[in-house]
């Protein structure tokens, strides 16, 4: 605040320039300075909690480049886990990673937004239909290493899957598919429902509403639902290891069947171990695993963008 | 149309309904005396109730709707125009609460009837919503969607330009029909939509306030562009605005509410005579502005 007009900063603070204006009065007291000096408290708050969030982000991600760049070069993606740390390379977790999270999505995806199409557009207002919304959200909020037990029981053991890629995918897909399917009904909800009837008006079935209108508008949303699921998957541990996943592979999955591990469960394996270099070695191995999920972000970024131009809002 | 004179109910059961396809019929043709006055007629409502959950919204309406005529629906808000309007196109099937009783038939048949399909239904009563609803799509594809779908064997291009040329807005687009239609003025939007509506070839045209979010040069091409529509397509307009009753429709048909809060037809007659001459006291207060 300047002092415009010659009246002193102090008095302008005391409400005076206001004052005149809108008078404080028995049944209105205006207390201007209180209100607006509240908002800019609010906003410093704000600010200050963004700051320690995003330099504890900073400290995290500096440590982790200091220690793991040194470890990084064409061998660490190239060669399988090794007993010493200069061989040691990150290749079986890299190949297990990407299997699982693309059966992950070939499963959950599909299910997930038909899920929510269902649940959205079709399912009647009954009781039982407002239960299973509630408790889709509910099981978004499950313990992973729960839905790991499920898994071990259900595809590892009933299914006899073993402790294969394909077993840890469906154990996977069950953990995201509650995300997809809330994002996604989010994403249905937020289409206008002027849209539907429009469509519906011009003697559209349901379906032809659902797909030519309510899903492209939708998609960005669902889309957006799915980077939060495939970067929670690639990032569990535990339900793999409770499925029983390997810690050290040196082989890459070549079908659904292999056996498999991934870059968490080795990044974890080599915290544990006794050397400092391997701890080092974890850190390279967190960099490869950020820079995965970035990538993969940014193609579903990418995707997004893409499918928004084509809704001509 | 005056309210509904006798009318040989059984006349019209009699005509055998052989399959759900509503398709103008020869020979189902039943002359009443509102027929003598204004031709064919297109919609035909007896004793119609409409009911959301437990609450009765519309109350025993019943009258007919001529062919190429603008019928107005008039009243004051909350009475039941719009959700009569929504009847006759089984959008009220939407809402899960709601349940329509009576009869609407449309060329004779009964269109309330569970064996009617509503998405037939749709597909030969068109609807002009209240806020222009484009789809995010390109021009072109807003009118050629509802076409395509339906199945039109012909050329699109045409089709689309002749829809964009009987909703008086093929001047204005026809060098950007690749532009998305949302980035159109609020009246050229709603001409768009109802170009999408000519575009399945519908026979009645249901328009809920269609001009009530648009200014007034907006609203007179709409009411100008109504007046062209009249001489191919049934219409029936639900409206706020009295003069624009008063300035485009032919019939007018004036809701109240009842003592229930219950939608229900006070007085339907030639416009002229329900603005100069009504024959209900509540149609006068409402039309001369001292109550409403």
């Amino acid at each position: 605040m300047s002092a415009r007009n010659n009246i002193p900063v102090a008095d302008m603070v005391e409400g005076m320039g206001v004052a005149q204006l809108a008078p404080g009065t028995d049944t209105f007291r205006g207390q201007l300075v209180w209100r607006h000096r509240k908002g800019g408290i609010f906003a410093v708050l704000g600010l200050l909690s963004l700051a320690i969030a995003l330099a504890m982000l900073a400290v995290l991600v500096i440590d982790i480049l200091i220690r793991g760049v040194p470890w990084l070069n064409w061998g660490f993606l190239t060669s399988f886990d090794s007993r010493f740390a200069e061989q040691a390379g990150m290749k079986a977790g890299i190949y297990g990673s990407l299997w699982l999270i693309g059966l992950t999505i070939l499963f959950s995806l599909p299910l997930g937004v038909m899920g929510a199409i269902y649940l959205e557009e079709y399912a009647i207002q009954n009781r039982l239909n407002a239960f299973i919304r509630i408790n889709i959200t509910n099981l978004a909020g499950i313990p992973s290493v729960i839905y790991g037990l499920l898994g071990l029981q259900v595809f590892v053991r009933w299914m006899q899957l073993d402790r294969s890629v394909l077993a840890g995918a469906l154990t996977m897909s069950l953990l995201v598919l509650p995300i997809i399917i809330v994002a996604s009904q989010e994403a249905i909800r937020a289409v206008p429902p002027s849209l539907r009837q429009a469509s519906l008006a011009l003697g559209a079935t349901k379906w032809q509403t659902v797909w030519h209108h309510v899903l492209p508008v939708a998609f960005p949303g669902i889309l957006t639902g799915n980077i939060l699921a495939a970067s929670r998957a690639i990032g569990e541990t535990a339900p793999l290891i409770t499925i029983g996943a390997l810690t050290y592979l040196r082989y890459t999955p070549t079908g659904p069947l292999d056996f498999f591990t991934v870059m968490p469960i080795q990044i974890f394996n080599w915290t544990s171990r006794a050397q400092e270099e391997f701890h080092d070695l974890a850190a390279a191995g967190i960099i490869i695993l950020l820079v995965v999920l970035l990538g993969m972000n940014a193609v579903a970024i990418y995707l997004r963008q893409r499918f928004r131009r084509k809704v001509r809002w | 149309m005056a309210q509904r004179v006798e009318q040989e109910p059984n006349a019209r059961a009699a005509v055998p309904i052989p399959t759900p396809i509503l398709a103008r019929r020869e020979g189902d043709t039943v002359t009443t005396p509102v027929e003598k006055a204004w031709g064919k007629t297109v919609l035909s409502m007896t004793n119609v109730n409409v009911f959301y959950g437990s609450f009765q919204a519309v109350a025993d309406v019943s009258f007919d709707v001529p062919q190429n005529q603008i019928t107005a629906l008039i009243g004051p808000s909350g009475c039941g125009k719009s959700t009569v309007l929504r009847c006759i196109n089984r959008m009220n099937d939407l809402i899960q609460s709601a349940r329509v009783e009576g009869k609407i038939l449309y060329h004779g048949q009964d269109i309330c009837s569970p064996e009617i399909d509503p998405v037939e239904v749709r597909r030969r009563v068109g609807m002009v919503f209240q806020k222009p609803n484009p789809f995010p799509k390109s021009i072109f594809d807003n009118v050629a969607w509802g076409a395509k779908i339906n199945g039109f064997r012909g050329n699109m291009n045409e089709h689309v330009e002749r829809c964009l040329r009987q909703a008086a807005l093929w001047d204005e687009v026809k060098d950007k029909l690749k532009e998305s239609g949302l980035a159109l003025s609020g009246g050229q939007q709603q001409r768009l939509c109802i170009a999408r509506a000519l575009a399945i070839n519908p026979d009645l045209i249901l328009m809920d306030e269609p001009a009530s979010a648009l200014d007034p040069i907006s609203t007179l091409k709409i009411e100008d562009l109504m007046r062209e529509l009249e001489r191919d397509y049934t219409i029936i307009i639900v409206t706020h605005n009295m003069q624009q009753a008063a300035r485009v429709s032919d019939l007018t048909v004036f809701f109240s509410l009842n003592e229930q809060r219950q939608g229900v037809l006070v007085e339907a007659a030639p416009t002229q005579q329900i603005f100069t001459n009504p024959q209900d006291s509540r149609t006068e207060a409402y039309v001369t502005g001292r109550f409403g």
